[in-house]
């Protein structure tokens, strides 16, 4: 039967009350249309495109509405899912975004980059039905749907009364948008500072153009600046003026630092200081941000030119980091992880991406030495396979090296995407704010710190985590902010 | 906020002074300290430059560089009433200024830049400041000047002997060592230079302060592209630098890193001076 035929079948049926779950059970699981896989091996441009209005209203009639809302619950910004899932269904997409707006304000990124199968997704009644998360309805996919369809015409927040309150928003990553939009609404004067000469954080220096394209960041940082939030770029908090300093002499009332993600970490390896070894950070920073896929066309950033690369690491940044690498021109790519595919924390469409575009996964081998040229340049990566025994605390089978079993990897570059350190700008520059072992800020449940009036969240709070967990704390700690400054 | 260059200054054949407006920067600014800087817009390369000095009364600060690649050619052809695309800093923990005793200050050609402001910082502490500063030739000797202003006593040294004492300043400093042993030495210069002299005042037991300039992309410890290794552990030149303890340092790896884009930087930089030659814009 054709999908057009389907569609109204459906909503006659439904119409009349008459549309049983194992009617909808019935209806396909709708796939996202991607780019060809080959074609997309040579362009920056989007990735998955994003699904048809017919795709997009048959996937939300696959929606149980239950009574429950279990999706919701897997929500860390508690978005009212079943709500504008069915509003899309009835085709009124205004209405749908606009209950996704009541708790997101970013629903063009979230519907690209949230991990729903861990999240909503995972709740869904009906994945747990088949057994499959994978066959749960789409919201991340319906989330962009809306989103898109309402780009543009999006209009600007309103903003309550001047209160003569100041805030600085340090940080214009996730984290800091939804708490500059979110502050401004209540009335205050707000100013976002940035360290980079851009905003948009990891949204723009780290999440390729592919997965998440930059315009749709620039039009959110556009919504800012059109609700009155001063937005100041090439200012380092701790550096250009202290936290103290902005407090005590510039008259900011209070603070959010949202500072992201720190140190890069590096596996402690002979080798790394090698020529053509990379933190992910600065690959994809050199390849998003600077745009170093353009070098000697517009753009001044050199990256390398690399033929064989290997990245380390399994979670989503090494599979940004390889299939930028693939973009790039690297002829063969080599992801090395240590445990299996099954324990990767990659989201399983990236992992899946990652394939399609010609990355080799190399499992259950972890690296030993970096060998490198006489002149400093990598040259190979010598590996050890593994295997894996018992859990470990993480509930994970551990991985347990198998002796003897090294093995030379040819490569000329290495990216190393195994998380990263706290950074300590703000630690060592702001006396009195406690941070753990680890140099995270510590905050109690509404995201306040040690020092009154100064609040955090994301990754410089969380370690690593997630643009959507970045911004559910930006969401808790601007409301205590409002309520803090409404005192 | 606008930076725009108030005056330019040309110190030698590749080397230039300017002056800047960057007012926060002038006033947070600490001896030791440096910026980066986009030289025209956001995709231009972000490189770092110490800083020469600071006004916070008039809000500017002086950098001093040279003329090596693309972005400092870009730099070096702006002229006073231009503007940078941005400045953002200061970065880097200051030096840690205090009187010791007998300060050997050793610059080599650009070095003298970030030198300058370190030197004078120990010289206002109370310390005895003796400065040996050297380039390849007379030409290339820059801000004497000022080094003889801040000094109990100045040594120049060239390679060729154009001016001052013909040599390396590795020989007045192992001279230094033996006969005045000072109590700290601080090396800024190109990365070989400050290689030897650590060399040099190692046997002597000087504690001897180096400053690095390595390739950097954000500045602010998120990239670990400027990592160094100090005492067999890695460092981050921009956020626990850039001033390190040369008898740690390794700068045969160093130097290998700074290398890491030379095919690339020269090709950025003929290009360029093609376009130049044709009267073109940048980027047209």
């Amino acid at each position: 039967m054709d999908d057009n035929k389907m569609l109204e079948e459906l909503l006659e049926k439904q119409a009349a009350g008459e549309l049983k779950a194992k009617m909808r059970y019935e209806i396909p699981a709708q796939d996202m249309p991607v780019q060809d896989g080959t074609v997309r091996r040579s362009n920056v441009s989007e990735v998955a495109l994003g699904y048809t209005e017919l795709q997009a209203r048959l996937e939300a009639m696959r929606c149980l509405q239950c009574k429950t809302a279990p999706c919701m619950k897997g929500c860390p910004v508690k978005i009212r899912i079943r709500d504008f899932v069915s509003a899309i269904a009835d085709g009124d997409y205004g209405k749908s975004l606009a209950i996704i707006k009541e708790n997101s304000l970013l629903p063009a990124v979230c519907g690209r980059v949230c991990p729903q199968e861990v999240q909503c997704q995972e709740t869904c009644t009906v994945g747990l039905k088949f057994k499959d998360v994978e066959k749960s309805v789409s919201i991340g996919r319906l989330e962009r749907f809306v989103a898109d369809w309402g780009r543009g015409e999006g209009g600007v927040p309103q903003v309550a009364p001047e209160t003569g309150k100041k805030v600085a928003v340090v940080g214009a990553g996730p984290g800091g948008i939804v708490v500059a939009a979110d502050i401004r609404r209540a009335g205050h004067d707000v100013t976002l500072f940035e360290a980079f000469h851009k905003p948009g954080g990891v949204l723009v220096y780290g999440i390729p153009e592919f997965r998440l394209p930059k315009a749709i960041v620039a039009e959110e940082i556009e919504v800012l600046d059109k609700m009155g939030v001063k937005i100041v770029c090439n200012f380092i908090v701790g550096r250009t003026r202290t936290i103290e300093e902005l407090m005590a002499e510039d008259g900011f009332d209070a603070v959010y630092v949202g500072v992201g993600a720190g140190l890069p970490s590096f596996m402690g390896i002979d080798g790394e200081q090698l020529v053509g070894v990379y933190s992910a950070n600065e690959y994809l920073t050199r390849a998003n941000l600077m745009k170093a896929y353009d070098f000697g066309k517009g753009a001044d950033t050199p990256i390398a030119m690399s033929k064989k690369v290997a990245v380390l690491g399994g979670g989503n940044v090494a599979m940004d980091s390889a299939r930028t690498a693939v973009r790039l021109g690297a002829e063969k790519v080599y992801l090395v992880y240590r445990r299996s595919e099954i324990e990767m924390p990659a989201r399983v469409e990236e992992v899946h991406h990652a394939k399609e575009e010609g990355v080799e996964f190399c499992t259950l081998q972890n690296p030993k030495r970096i060998i490198g040229t006489e002149d400093g340049m990598v040259k190979s990566l010598e590996c050890l396979k593994y295997e894996l025994g018992e859990p470990d605390d993480s509930g994970r089978r551990r991985p347990i090296p198998i002796e003897g079993s090294e093995f030379i990897l040819d490569v000329d570059t290495v990216i190393v995407a195994i998380g990263n350190g706290a950074n300590p700008l703000i630690g060592q520059t702001t006396p009195g704010l406690e941070l753990n072992k680890w140099g995270n800020i510590i905050v109690d449940d509404k995201c306040k710190t040690s020092l009154d009036g100064v609040y955090a969240g994301g990754d410089i709070v969380l370690g690593a985590a997630t643009v959507i967990l970045a911004m559910g704390q930006g969401r808790i700690a601007a409301a205590a902010i409002n309520e803090f400054l409404a005192e | 906020m606008q930076h725009k260059i108030l005056c330019k200054e040309q110190l030698s054949e590749n080397v230039f002074r300017i002056e800047v407006e960057a007012a926060l920067i002038a006033r947070a600014r600490k001896p030791g300290q440096f910026v980066i800087v986009g030289v025209a817009d956001e995709y231009s390369e972000r490189i770092p430059l110490t800083i020469a000095g600071a006004h916070p009364d008039k809000g500017t600060i002086e950098l001093i560089f040279q003329r090596v690649g693309k972005s400092t050619a870009e730099m070096a052809d702006m002229n006073e009433g231009d503007s940078l695309g941005y400045i953002v800093g200061p970065l880097g923990q200051p030096t840690h200024v205090a009187k010791v005793g007998t300060v050997v200050c050793v610059g080599g050609g650009i070095g003298n830049a970030p030198l300058l402001p370190i030197a004078t910082a120990m010289k206002e502490a109370g310390n005895k400041i003796i400065s040996i500063i050297g380039a390849r030739d007379k030409g290339l000797i820059i801000l004497e000047k000022e080094f003889a202003a801040i000094s109990d006593e100045l040594i120049v040294v060239t390679d060729d002997g154009s001016y001052g004492r013909k040599g390396l300043v590795t020989e007045p400093l192992a001279e230094i060592c033996e006969s005045v042993k000072p109590d700290l030495a601080i090396v800024i210069g190109p990365t070989i230079m400050m290689k030897f002299c650590c060399k040099t005042t190692e046997p002597f037991g000087v504690h001897t302060l180096v400053s690095l300039n390595t390739i950097m992309v954000d500045g602010t410890g998120m990239c670990g592209g400027c990592r160094v290794e100090v005492g067999g552990e890695t460092k981050f030149v921009c956020v626990d630098g850039p001033e390190f303890d040369g008898h740690k340092v390794d700068f045969d790896q160093m130097m290998r890193r700074l290398g890491a884009y030379k095919v690339q930087e020269q090709k950025a930089l003929e290009e360029y001076k093609h376009k130049c030659r044709f009267g073109l814009k940048n980027n047209e």
